[in-house]
C-alpha cells in the first residue's frame, strides 16, 4: 500500500498497477472497510482501477493525534488490517450480474465500421466478440453513473478518436483503448461508439442513483432498433 | 415571498457548499466556485454558511422582490450593489447587478435562503447532469424563486474587515502542493505566467501561455480520482485547473493541486487574467486551511452580535 497526497484534501492509496481484475477485490475490500462508520473529517472514498482515494477535511483533523495527512494514513492503515483476507473472503467473486441491452451499429454505433476496420474484423464479428465477453465494473466516475469496464477482448482494443465528439448521446456504448464503457449523460467524448443502451445509467431520484456498482459483472445483450424504441 | 428574475445575467445558478458523498458514483461536488465568498454572503444575512445563494458570473441578474428582504453580495464586485455588506430591499424593490468590476463571481444571499428541494443532499446546480438548483439549470429571464419571508433587523453601521479576504487579484500567485507527476514537467509550472483562457468554466480553468512538455513517465496513466484544484496536463501541454463541476476521475498527468485556501482566487479569475504558481509544503497548506476556518469563526461570532 502506498500513500500519495492528492492536494490538501485527499490521500490516494495505491493498491496495484494497471487495469487488473486481480486488484479489484482489494479495491472493493478497502472501500468497504473505509466506508464503514466514517469518522468525522473523512468525507468520502473513491475507488478506481488500482487506487482508493480518501477525501478529508483538514481543518477537522487538527489538534491532538498528529498532522492531518498522517492521521488519515493511520486511519486507512488501521482499517486495512485484514485487507488481503477480506478481499479473498468477500470480494473474490464479482458482485451482481447486470445485463445491459444494446442496439449495436447503425445510428447508435457510428464508429462500428471504423472499429471493425481497425481490428481487421467484420462489424458483425466486433458485435459478437463485444457481447460475448464478461466485463467487470472497475470505476463509476468521470460523469455520474459512467462505468469503466475491464475485460474488453484484446482483439477489440481501439484507440480513442483523434478528435473527440462535442456531444455523445446518453447510453452510448464506447471503446477507449483497452476499456469499454457506457456514457451516462450526453457529454463530449472521445471513445469509439459501437452501440447504445436504452437503460438509464444514472437516476437522480433513486435511492442508489448509479445503476451499476464497482465489482458488478456486466454482460451486453444485443437488441434490435425496434426493441430499443419500445424499451421502457 | 417571490423573487422574480427579470434578467438572468450571463450565468446565474443556485449554489451551496456542494454535494458531498457521491464522488464514488461519479457525481462531483459542484457548489460555489468561491466557497469563502458564499459563506460570508450567508453570514452577512444571518444564514447558515451552506445555505444556497445565487452564483452570478461576470454579468449579474436583475431581480424584483415581492416582499422586503435582507440580502448581501460577496466575492466579485458588481455594479449595482456594494459587496460584503448587507442591504434591505423594500417590498416590490428591484436589485440590478450589472457587470463585474472586479473578479468573476459574486454570491447573492437572501436571509432565509430559497425554497428548493435538495437533490442528493444539496441544492447546488450541476449543469452538465441537469441536477439540483432551479430545475437543474441556470436561471432564465422570467423564472420565479420562492423564498421564506425572513427579515432580520441588523444593528448599526459596520464593515467586514477587508484584511480577512483572500488575496483576490487579477494576477495572483496561487499556492499549490506537488502532484503525483510533478517531476515529469521540470520546473516550468513555477517559472511561468499563465493566462486564463476564454474556454474556462465551472468544470475547469484553462491556462494558456507556456505549454508543459512531459519528460519521461508512463505513456498512458491508469485513471484514478481527481479533485477540485487538481492541475492536470493534457497532451497539448496546456494546464487545466479542475474546479467545482469537474469530472471525478482523470487519466492525465497531475502536475500540482491548488491548495483549498487559494481556490477562491482561481474562482475569481476571468478570461485574460494571469496567474503564477508557487509551491508550498502540505503541512503549510493545512495550516492555512485552519487559519481560514479560524478567521471565519471570528467573523461568525462577530456577526451574530449584529442581529437583534
Amino acid at each position: 500500500m502506498t500513500f500519495t497526497a492528492l492536494g490538501d484534501t485527499a490521500v490516494v492509496v495505491g493498491l496495484g498497477t494497471g487495469i487488473d481484475p486481480s486488484v479489484l477485490p482489494r479495491v472493493r475490500a478497502l472501500t468497504a472497510a473505509l466506508e464503514r462508520d466514517r469518522p468525522p473529517g473523512i468525507i468520502e472514498v473513491v475507488p478506481a482501477y488500482a487506487t482508493v482515494t480518501v477525501f478529508y477535511e483538514p481543518s477537522r483533523l487538527t489538534g491532538e493525534g498528529g498532522r492531518p495527512f498522517e492521521r488519515v494514513c493511520r486511519f486507512i492503515t488501521a482499517r486495512a488490517g485484514n485487507l488481503q483476507a477480506e478481499a479473498k473472503k468477500k470480494f473474490a467473486k464479482p458482485g451482481r450480474t447486470i445485463e445491459i441491452p444494446v442496439c449495436y451499429g447503425g445510428e447508435f454505433g457510428p464508429d462500428l465500421a471504423e472499429v471493425a476496420a481497425h481490428c481487421g474484423l467484420k462489424p458483425a464479428d466486433v458485435i459478437k466478440r463485444h457481447k460475448g465477453a464478461d466485463y467487470l465494473v472497475h470505476i463509476i466516475g468521470f460523469a455520474p453513473g459512467f462505468p469503466y469496464l475491464g475485460g474488453l477482448p484484446e482483439k477489440l482494443h481501439t484507440p480513442r478518436r483523434a478528435t473527440p465528439r462535442k456531444n455523445v448521446p446518453a447510453g452510448s456504448v464506447g471503446i477507449g483503448g483497452a476499456q469499454t464503457g457506457i456514457y451516462s449523460l450526453a457529454t463530449p467524448g472521445g471513445w469509439q461508439l459501437i452501440g447504445r443502451t436504452p437503460l438509464a445509467l444514472f437516476r437522480p431520484g433513486a435511492e442508489e442513483p448509479a445503476l451499476l456498482r464497482v465489482g458488478d459483472r456486466v454482460r451486453f445483450k444485443p437488441i434490435t432498433s425496434e426493441e430499443f424504441a419500445a424499451w421502457k | 415571498m417571490e423573487i422574480k428574475i427579470l434578467r438572468s445575467g450571463m450565468l446565474t445558478t443556485i449554489q451551496d457548499l456542494g454535494r458531498r458523498g457521491h464522488r464514488a458514483e461519479g457525481v462531483p461536488w459542484s457548489g460555489a466556485m468561491d466557497g469563502f465568498a458564499l459563506r460570508v454572503a450567508n453570514l452577512l444575512v444571518g444564514n447558515p454558511e451552506d445555505t444556497a445563494a445565487l452564483e452570478c458570473t461576470l454579468l449579474g441578474p436583475e431581480l424584483v422582490f415581492s416582499t422586503a428582504a435582507l440580502v448581501a453580495v460577496a466575492g466579485a464586485e458588481f455594479e449595482g450593489m456594494e459587496s460584503w455588506h448587507p442591504q434591505v430591499i423594500a417590498a416590490g424593490g428591484r436589485l440590478k447587478l450589472g457587470a463585474a468590476r472586479r473578479g468573476c463571481r459574486a454570491y447573492l444571499a437572501v436571509a432565509g435562503g430559497f425554497d428548493l428541494p435538495r437533490v442528493l443532499g444539496s441544492c447546488s446546480t450541476y449543469l452538465r447532469a441537469g441536477l439540483g438548483g432551479f430545475a437543474g439549470r441556470a436561471l432564465r429571464d422570467g423564472d420565479v424563486l420562492q423564498a421564506p419571508e425572513i427579515m432580520r433587523p441588523m444593528a448599526g453601521h459596520w464593515r467586514v474587515d477587508a484584511r480577512i479576504f483572500p488575496a483576490y487579484a487579477p494576477a495572483p500567485t496561487v499556492r499549490v502542493v506537488r502532484g503525483a507527476q510533478a517531476d515529469e514537467f521540470g520546473g516550468v509550472l513555477f517559472d511561468s505566467e499563465f493566462k486564463i483562457m476564454a474556454q474556462s468554466d465551472r468544470m475547469g480553468v484553462r491556462l494558456g501561455g507556456r505549454r508543459l512538455a512531459r519528460i519521461g513517465g508512463a505513456a498512458e496513466l491508469v485513471s484514478s480520482a481527481v479533485a477540485p484544484g487538481t492541475v492536470q496536463i493534457p497532451p497539448d501541454g496546456q494546464p487545466i485547473i479542475l474546479m467545482a463541476d469537474a469530472q471525478t476521475i482523470g487519466g492525465y498527468p497531475q502536475a500540482a493541486h491548488v491548495i483549498s485556501t487559494d481556490l477562491p482566487l482561481v474562482a475569481q479569475l476571468r478570461p485574460g487574467d494571469e496567474l503564477k504558481f508557487a509551491e508550498v509544503p502540505l503541512n503549510e497548506a493545512h495550516q492555512l486551511a485552519l487559519e481560514r476556518e479560524r478567521t471565519l469563526a471570528i467573523l461568525r461570532e462577530g456577526l451574530a452580535q449584529k442581529f437583534r
